[in-house]
């Protein structure tokens, strides 16, 4: 599950942590025993004997090693160095000798993220270092007041003399220096932890790490294959596992024919599963094979009839149907009467389709089930520790304590991993064989068992009123329900309201009077799953194509629309102002064209311009260069928000140039690489990045390039040739299509 | 039973002839660092050398390599010291870094036979390569300056 929750609720939290933050366990709670931490293939010193704990985040050796931990999944997008960078600025630690860990236990109490209402092991939606900052900061201060609180009795100085350099108390008074390690050798953390205020932390100027650059601390065991994902988990006696999955969501196997299967050798187990069958053998390319010859019939489902391309004309239907009304998402003044009294109304309609995350690491799970049924160890990477364990507790009938998550690093999430079908699956049939099972999917069975983001149909409206001024927008997303689906596959009911679709459409950016984002939700059938982007990516593709709709026939420059529709949001007319800089705007270009386009998620704001061409003969667009400038609040590592930028701009092309996936008779119709086609290098642009680092809190940046790309690439191909391409992918026989070549 | 050299010692396997080369190497030896991702040889990131040839081991039958020297990224360099692993290092390429040692495996190819290639060039040879978080421009760099640095 991909908890995506409401802003306002998630400023709460953080308010209501800082203002208890002496009654909550989470940071202040002293662990009873030293740590156990579990070393998941990060090489480094091993914890010394009796070492220090300040708190239950930290502890202290005294060879001066200090381990933290590092609660959020890492996926590529840099926590496993940022979130132990927060507390040990505040700690004022020596970077060199901090070492991050996964949490010792998944104790959502303790480690979860503060950010969540419910404190959920969950890492997505760009919420770890936004959800976890003031935590850890206070985590860090307290671990430092204690330090400073032993060496103040132990040398009889009041504590307010002392000071800290990294890693190292110095009372400058007598030139006394003691450096954190040996600390550790005779401090204990007092029954009562100090209480840690606003006043206590650090004032920016003071940051050592926060604002700057660190290496990544996993990257030196990414060159070298060290680093352990779920895929590498080896364990003893384990046997292999395939599944053939049913081809649409609800599909229980009626018959089996597995004949040909049990002949491959190696062939131990067949096993009905709820949606699906599972293949168990002795190794990866026997229960692979034998899944490859198994023969199975699939009970019906909605999605079995479930047609991509006709659902989509059919939304879009239902997109101009306004008896149909959507449930609305937020609204601002009373848009439909304000429509009613503009002098101008425009209309605007867009689409896109299911995509597919790809992540380079096909899901897998490793999981062995006690003799009696009552515990499970699991070996995986997850972005979801928290419904995981709700799940497979769920399942076995078990507390959530008899179960032991070993997280790994993750080869790609983008929110393909917050589900937790795999480990479900691994889980079963480890227990119907009774062995440790490995579980790995197919890249096929990847593909077509994929979670998609979902299709959409985009109608908009914009009213203007005499004066020529924006009064009016109404934006009707005819979608699929991701939470709904990703809620009952997690045994909730589906909430009424769609924060992962709806993200982005009420573009805060522009404060339009009158606003409304509504949501026509429809039901087909579909497997689906938050995505990398969230809502923001179709609708900014479709609200950012519809300006520069607007803005030509209207005869404004696409920029200067923006920064009159932005007045009063000056963050956003910053980031205007950066890529028209950046991109040279108004110099024209030979064979090129420009395109902007803007967007705000969950308060964090980017802004992007295209420079493309076409080859009129074969509708081939070729993006030339990118500049992309973003607003993530404090930037907490300033390289890292740049490379997850490039990187989601690099992902997003993907989508805007060739991927889509089809549904046909319920079944996809694409299977790999082969054909669902990514970005590949020599697709890539030159790519520029501006982090606008502003005195605001952290708001997340692990996925905000990937909005700007469609609405700016298909912006520049309409400046380039006037011809406007409302649909995604913009793939070579469409945009050949649209130019009448 | 075939027999063939993996980062310079001879081992033996008893597996069907036609087993990948991938899962010997990950599953039967328990070298990780080669990463399944698509079996079709259409992502890269089963990349390996074989009598220095960059292949994709997904789609290579073990009985192929019979008699041959596999390297794999644990055996690029004894310590992690191969320069384009320090180049990876120095422009922060990885990001979820699965598709890594194959993109690595990749561009050492390159450099073994071209000390100094263009962008064009490291474009065209890295091309298969499929990095789903977006890192190809820092590949690029890292290459170029690998290239540089030696």
């Amino acid at each position: 599950m991909t908890k995506h929750i409401d802003v306002r609720t998630a400023a709460l939290s953080r308010r209501e942590f800082l203002g208890s933050a002496a009654g909550l366990s989470l940071a202040l709670t002293v662990a009873p025993d030293p740590l156990a931490f579990i070393d998941e293939g990060l090489a480094g010193t091993a914890l010394a004997d009796a070492p220090l704990v300040p708190n239950v985040w930290l502890t202290i050796a005294t060879d001066g090693i200090i381990t933290i931990v590092s609660p959020a999944a890492e996926m590529g997008q840099g926590t496993f160095t940022t979130l132990p960078a927060i507390i040990a600025d505040e700690l004022d630690a020596d970077w060199a000798k901090v070492k991050p860990v996964f949490p010792p236990e998944w104790n959502e109490k303790k480690f979860g993220n503060p950010g969540y209402d419910n404190y959920a092991f969950q890492t997505s939606a760009s919420f770890a270092t936004r959800g976890y900052f003031k935590a850890m900061r206070v985590a860090g201060a307290q671990a430092r007041r204690v330090l400073i609180d032993a060496v103040a009795a132990k040398w009889g100085v009041p504590a307010a003399e002392l000071s800290t350099e990294p890693s190292v108390v110095v009372h400058k008074a007598t030139n006394r220096r003691i450096s954190y390690g040996e600390i550790a050798t005779f401090a204990k953390a007092p029954a009562e932890l100090p209480k840690i205020e606003d006043k206590d932390l650090k004032t920016p100027a003071d940051f050592r790490y926060i604002g700057k650059d660190l290496p990544r601390v996993e990257v030196p065991l990414k060159v070298t294959g060290a680093a352990k994902y779920g895929m590498d988990a080896q364990v003893p006696g384990m046997v292999y596992a395939a599944v053939l999955q049913s081809p649409y969501p609800g599909g229980s196997p009626e018959t089996v024919d597995e004949t040909r299967a049990r002949q491959v050798p190696g062939i131990t187990d067949i096993v009905k599963l709820p949606e699906g069958v599972g293949v168990v053998g002795t190794s990866v390319e026997a229960t692979q094979r034998a899944k490859n010859v198994l023969k199975v019939t699939w009970g019906d489902a909605p999605g079995a009839r479930h047609d991509s391309e006709r659902a989509l004309e059919e939304f879009a239907a239902i997109g101009r149907d306004k008896s149909r009304e959507g449930v609305p998402y937020e609204s601002v003044g009373d848009a439909k009467a304000a429509m009613r009294s503009a002098v101008k109304i425009y209309r605007g309609e867009y689409r896109t389709r299911y995509l597919y995350h790809a992540q380079m690491e096909p899901m897998n799970a490793t999981a062995a089930v006690s003799p009696d049924g009552k515990s499970v160890e699991i070996w995986t990477g997850t972005q979801g520790p928290t419904n995981l364990h709700n799940q497979v507790a769920r399942l076995l009938g078990i507390d959530r304590t008899s179960i032991t998550l070993h997280q790994h690093f993750l080869g790609g999430g983008y929110g393909r991993r917050s589900q937790q079908e795999v480990v479900v699956d691994a889980v079963r049939l480890a227990k119907a064989v009774g062995k440790p099972v490995k579980l790995i999917w197919t890249r096929e069975d990847d593909v077509t068992g994929g979670k998609f983001r979902p299709m959409t149909a985009h109608h908009i409206e914009a009213g203007f009123d005499a004066a020529g001024k924006l009064v009016a927008w109404h934006h009707r997303v005819v979608a699929e329900s991701v939470a709904a689906y990703t809620s009952i596959a997690n045994g909730a009911p589906p909430p009424p309201v769609d924060r992962v679709v709806m993200k982005g459409s009420p573009i805060p950016q522009y404060p339009i009077p009158n606003k409304l984002a509504e949501h026509v939700i429809e039901t087909r059938g579909a497997r689906l799953a938050a995505f990398r982007g969230v809502g923001n990516a179709y609708n900014a593709f479709a609200a950012e194509s519809f300006l520069d709709e607007i803005a030509k026939d209207r005869g404004l420059d696409p920029i200067a629309f923006r920064l009159v529709i932005a007045e009063g949001q000056p963050r956003m007319q910053t980031l205007l102002r950066a890529v028209a800089e950046m991109s040279d705007w108004t110099r024209p270009r030979d064979g090129r064209g420009l395109g902007v386009c803007t967007m705000v998620k969950d308060d964090t704001l980017a802004a992007g311009v295209a420079e493309v061409s076409v080859d009129r003969a074969t509708g081939k667009v070729k993006v030339h260069n990118f500049w992309a400038a973003i607003d993530p609040g404090l930037a907490v590592q300033p390289r890292n928000v740049a490379a997850q930028t490039e990187g989601s701009i690099v992902y997003a092309l993907g989508h805007v140039l060739r991927e889509k996936i089809t549904i046909r008779n319920g079944r996809v119709l694409e299977s790999n690489y082969s054909d669902y086609e990514v970005t590949r290098m020599s697709d890539v642009p030159n790519i520029a990045v501006k982090v606008v680092s502003t005195d605001n809190p952290p708001t997340g940046a692990g996925e905000d390039g990937v909005p700007v790309v469609a609405g700016a690439v298909g912006n520049a191909i309409a400046a380039l040739t006037g011809v406007r391409l409302r649909e995604l992918p913009f793939a070579p026989e469409r945009v050949r299509g649209a130019l009448g070549a | 039973m075939v027999a063939f050299t993996v980062n310079g010692v001879r081992r033996e396997v008893g597996v069907d002839a036609n087993t990948p080369l991938l899962w010997v190497l990950r599953e039967h030896l328990k070298l990780t660092g080669t990463k399944f991702g698509c079996g079709i040889a259409s992502c890269g990131a089963c990349t390996v050398h074989i009598d220095g040839q960059a292949t994709r081991s997904c789609a290579t039958p073990v009985s192929t390599v019979e008699g041959k020297s596999v390297t794999t990224i644990e055996g690029l360099s004894p310590d992690g010291s191969h320069p384009l692993q320090k180049a990876w290092i120095a422009e922060q390429v990885p990001q979820c870094g699965y598709c890594q040692s194959g993109q690595i495996m990749q561009a050492a190819e390159l450099l073994a036979h071209n000390k100094s290639p263009s962008r064009e060039e490291i474009v065209a040879h890295m091309d298969g390569n499929i990095c789903r978080c977006g890192t190809y421009l820092k590949i690029i760099s890292a290459i170029q300056r690998a290239s540089r640095e030696g």
